[in-house]
């Protein structure tokens, strides 16, 4: 099966300090991969590589079936290609309303000239209805985005994410800040979401992790330090030592 | 949502009420075709507030929507003004020209009557040569392009290199003041070919229409004001209430978010900066034949400063508060340097407006800024029972999010 995704020998350093070193890594059209890794070991600096916010020093990015570079690819190209992200804190747009937020997450020509003259159809505000119900807040679309709680502005955030139908979904720390009730909602829609394309996940709930049931990857000062299913990594021994080895 | 436009923008219906209520009104009251209330200069005044309100609205759509908070934006206004002056100062004087050159013996050649205009309007800087800006300045068509075209590059320009290199915040504000002062330096020197310091004058003459009394050369202006600040309106309302309005409000919230949707920020910028330039020029093309002289002073960085406290104080992030922020501003303004308003006798300290108008300009921006952030436009939020809910500045949501309490509409 050829891989959606390629990261192969990537390294980026700030100011001397490494903080990603060689890092390999692939994930293929259909599949939910949550990654782990104690802080600072570059799980967000990867996200920034993929999604085009950093360049990387050496190594390559590959996307797609046609092996297309994003390395010199800017942040907006790379999402229409369709790598969508969420970021750790919920960043919808607090001023406007639920349905202007995931309506200017659908997918939809990104221009100014086709955003000026863009009038949502009957097709896309059923669609917005719809993503809207997905996340739970099918009752909430006239309101603010900012009045809305924690929790639900994750989910709005993720809906915004599943309205831009992106091949592949980056999601840093989703259950962050939900209750239990919130948290297996969220797992749901991520594993239905996986169904169809690429999904990433990075966590450091293990409980959260061990809920996904997917393949994970450990990542320790910036490369790869294992792989495999949650109960394969966590009998390894160097994954201990990093993880749990602090007595 | 499949109202029409009108009626999901109410507020848009109810300002162009009130302009056209406001334009009937000095219409009847006028000297030149009504009742004779109105003098012929304060038409004029007012037609100049109504252009100024114009720009107001370009400089909210750029700052209150898009968050580039523009110092610059006279500049495309002083622009438009001197596109439109060149026409009007050149054909009146060659009117002029031909006029006191068909007494002479032999008719004059069309190289006699051009240096004769040459000289008539460049004596004053010492010179008698048409420099290149003045290709078109003969044809009215051809000048009218230039008012949109000039403006309209130099902010494709300017912002493409600034926007491209990500500049934001204050370092662009600087920069657009710096854009503004170096034009404002450039127009000063005699050799700029735009007269100097002396600037163009006698625009409120216009050209074939001597006999044309100014109290109702000065109504054309005021309708011709009040209808462009009308479109300009409708387009500022129509841009802002789709989806790109959703994506600029976006950008000024947070940038880095919008990117990541997939939308090309620095093209969305660069297309709101040229359109407000463009509208900018259009007003000022419209003010100074009301006004009468441009000159380099004009769009002295002040000029650009001036035009967002207006914006501050009427409310931005709203049209009509940057309308009535500009005229309740400039009308004041008005008053207080132009000798009506009474001295304020302290006993100790004779107050003399002209001198402190600045001062008491300066105090109410800070005052608005700190107290009444959404500002006079705030007040219809008051009368509509709207009130954001007082978290002392914090965020809205529990989380830190892009958008803070103060900057909330409703």
């Amino acid at each position: 099966m050829t891989q959606l995704l390629e990261v192969s020998g990537v390294s980026v350093s700030f100011d001397g300090f490494k903080a990603i070193n060689n890092l390999s890594f692939s994930i293929g059209p259909a599949e939910l991969r949550a990654i782990i890794g104690p802080n600072g070991a570059g799980k967000t600096t990867f996200m920034d590589i993929v999604t085009g916010k950093t360049r990387p020093d050496e190594g390559s990015v590959l996307w797609g079936e046609e092996h297309v570079s994003l390395l010199g690819l800017s942040e907006n190209r790379i999402a229409q290609a369709g790598v969508g992200r969420k970021f750790q804190r919920p960043t919808v747009f607090e001023d406007q309303s639920v349905f202007d937020n995931l309506m200017m997450a659908l997918k939809k020509p990104r221009g100014p000239l086709a955003t000026l003259l863009f009038r949502p159809s009957e097709a896309d505000v059923a669609r917005v209805g719809e993503l809207a119900r997905e996340i739970g807040l099918a009752d909430a679309l006239t309101r603010k985005s900012g009045e809305l709680s924690h929790g639900q502005k994750q989910w709005l955030e993720i809906g915004m994410l599943l309205a831009q139908e992106p091949r592949l979904l980056l999601v840093d720390e989703p259950a962050a800040g939900m209750t239990l009730a919130e948290r297996e909602h969220t797992t749901d829609i991520l594993v239905e979401a996986a169904k169809t394309r690429a999904v990433v996940v990075v966590e450091h709930d293990m409980e959260f992790v061990r809920r996904l049931n997917c393949k994970v990857t450990v990542l320790h000062e910036g490369s790869v330090l294992a792989e495999g299913s949650l109960d394969h990594v966590t009998a390894n021994k160097d994954v201990i030592d990093v993880y749990l080895g602090r007595g | 949502m499949t109202k029409s436009f009108l009626a999901r923008n109410p507020s848009v219906l109810a300002f162009l009420l009130c302009l056209a209520l406001f334009t009937l009104g000095v219409t009847v009251l006028s000297e030149g075709l009504g009742l004779n209330l109105v003098s012929t200069s304060f038409v004029k005044t007012l037609g100049k507030t109504l252009c100024l309100c114009l720009a107001a609205i370009a400089m909210d759509l750029v700052w209150g929507y898009c968050g580039i908070l523009s110092l610059g934006h006279f500049a495309f206004f002083g622009l438009g003004g001197y596109a439109i002056g060149m026409w009007l100062m050149y054909e009146r004087t060659r009117l002029i020209v031909v006029d006191s050159l068909a007494n002479a013996p032999l008719p004059p050649t069309e190289q006699e009557i051009a240096d004769a205009i040459g000289t008539q309007i460049f004596g004053v800087v010492g010179s008698a040569e048409f420099p290149p800006v003045w290709a078109f300045a003969h044809s009215l068509p051809l000048q009218l392009v230039m008012v949109v075209l000039v403006p309209g590059v130099l902010a494709l320009v300017f912002g493409w290199l600034a926007f491209r290199s990500r500049v934001t915040g204050v370092y662009l504000s600087i920069l657009t003041q710096a854009m503004t002062l170096a034009l404002s330096l450039y127009l000063f020197q005699n050799d700029s070919g735009l007269r100097g310091n002396n600037g163009l004058s006698g625009l409120q003459n216009l050209p074939g229409l001597a006999d044309t009394p100014q109290s109702l050369v000065s109504l054309w202006f005021f309708w011709a004001s009040a209808l462009a600040l009308a479109l300009g309106y409708l387009l500022a309302a129509w841009v802002v209430s789709g989806k790109l309005g959703s994506v600029i409000r976006g950008i000024r919230d947070d940038e880095a978010r919008v990117r990541f949707l997939g939308y090309p920020v620095e093209t969305f910028k660069l297309f709101v900066f040229t359109l407000t330039a463009i509208i900018a020029a259009i007003a000022g093309a419209l003010y100074y034949p009301q006004a009468g002289i441009i000159n380099p002073a004009e769009i002295a960085p002040i000029a650009s400063i001036y035009l967002a406290v207006w914006v501050a104080i009427g409310g931005r992030g709203r049209l009509y508060g940057a309308v009535i922020g500009a005229a309740f501003v400039s009308l004041l303004s008005t008053f207080f340097t132009g000798g009506q308003a009474p001295d304020l006798n302290l006993g100790v300290y004779t107050v003399k407006w002209v001198d402190w108008w600045l001062v008491l300009l300066g105090l109410s921006f800070v005052l608005v800024t700190l107290f009444a952030p959404k500002g006079i436009g705030g007040l219809f939020d008051l009368a509509a029972g709207i009130r954001s809910p007082n978290r002392r500045g914090a965020d809205l949501g529990p989380d830190q999010g892009s958008f803070r309490e103060k900057e909330a509409e409703t």
